[in-house]
């Protein structure tokens, strides 16, 4: 069989997703928000709710995520999209509310909306993207950043003496009444990528049976400001960050 | 497998994922953003598994697949 009688439409087994739109995506190569986008965008197709869905960007390098996606948006302050996420859910109680935030959005400026968002149970998914720094503004230290790691603001290696000690919010959140399901994935390999599609799609499943609020933590690389190749990244990753932000669920209710 | 050429930004990280050496990125040829492009290098060992396509994060990789019942 040639390639050419392969190539044919009823052959396809993995299109590209309908509801990305064809804009080249900003995102570094080898980003791993590109993957994400990709996850969401096929699941809102796969369970039909394109429609109703509202997604709530963030500041930081996932700020244009409305651009790629085609669903609405809104985008929030610095760190306020579960704020915007709880009045859009609560107002359109019928819509799938998601909101799609990096680690120094939801877990430094964000912290008191985040806290208390995941504490009422709105029925909202937070979809938290963790890379250990902040990406955007060229790779400053962030809550999440790992004891010893380099950033532009920890030249030497942080240490807990001078900035404290990592922040695993996830763990917080999954102590919160108002979470129904709070998981750690990854979407370094294939496999990681279809668990994290799983994980994604249970909680919009959540958010539209209204059982509280569900928070998919996705352990990510900032390879650029990390300073290494995607792949070596992807390594680094499972070696250090995997060490302190285990993957698996926390909360499965 | 069909990829993007243009879309692709050389990331690399689906010829790392495919379990049977099939893509390279081009060693010395760009697309028009100035990325060396990933492309298959092999392609007659194509399982069709599409783990390329799963981690590729501009997804610009397409796969087709036929079962061979051997009629
Ligand atoms: S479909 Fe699988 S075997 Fe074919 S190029 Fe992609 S990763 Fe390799
Ligand atoms: S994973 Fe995608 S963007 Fe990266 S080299 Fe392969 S085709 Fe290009």
């Amino acid at each position: 069989m040639t390639r050419e009688e392969i190539i044919r439409p009823e052959n396809k087994v993995y299109a590209r997703p309908e509801l990305l739109t064809d804009n080249v995506t900003h995102y570094c190569p080898g980003c791993s928000h590109g993957v994400v986008h990709k996850i969401i965008a096929e699941l809102l197709a796969e369970m039909n709710v394109a429609d109703k869905t509202i997604g709530i960007a963030p500041v930081g390098c996932a700020v244009f995520a409305y651009n790629y996606i085609d669903v609405d948006w809104i985008e929030a302050a610095h760190g306020r999209a579960p704020a915007v996420a709880t009045a859009a859910s609560r107002l359109n109680p019928d819509s799938l509310v998601f909101t799609y935030q990096g680690d120094g959005d939801l877990s430094a400026i964000g912290t008191a909306e985040t806290i208390h968002a995941c504490n009422r149970g709105e029925n909202i998914a937070i979809i938290f993207i963790n890379n250990a720094i902040y990406g955007m503004t060229g790779g400053q230290m962030a809550p999440t950043t790992l004891l010893g790691m380099k950033t532009a603001t920890t030249p030497y290696g942080r240490t807990a003496e001078l900035n404290g000690y990592p922040l695993a919010i996830t763990n917080l959140l999954a102590q919160l009444d108002g979470t129904c399901y709070v998981t750690r994935q990854a979407v370094h390999t294939a496999a990681a990528v279809r668990k994290t599609k799983a994980a994604i799609k249970k909680a919009f499943q959540n958010s539209m049976a209204k059982k509280g609020t569900s928070v998919i933590e996705i352990v990510s690389t900032c390879n650029s400001g990390w300073k290494m190749t995607p792949a070596q990244s992807n390594d680094w990753m499972a070696e250090h960050m995997f060490e302190k932000y285990p993957l698996g669920d926390l909360k499965n209710e | 497998m069909t990829i993007d050429g243009q879309r692709c930004k050389g990331c690399d990280l689906c010829v790392v994922a495919c379990p049977t050496d099939v893509l390279l990125l081009q060693p010395k040829e760009v697309n028009d953003r100035g990325y060396h492009y990933a492309f298959a290098a092999n392609p007659e060992a194509c399982i069709g598994c599409a783990a390329c396509a799963t981690v590729c994060p501009d997804a610009c990789i397409e796969v087709y697949r036929v079962v061979d019942r051997g009629e």
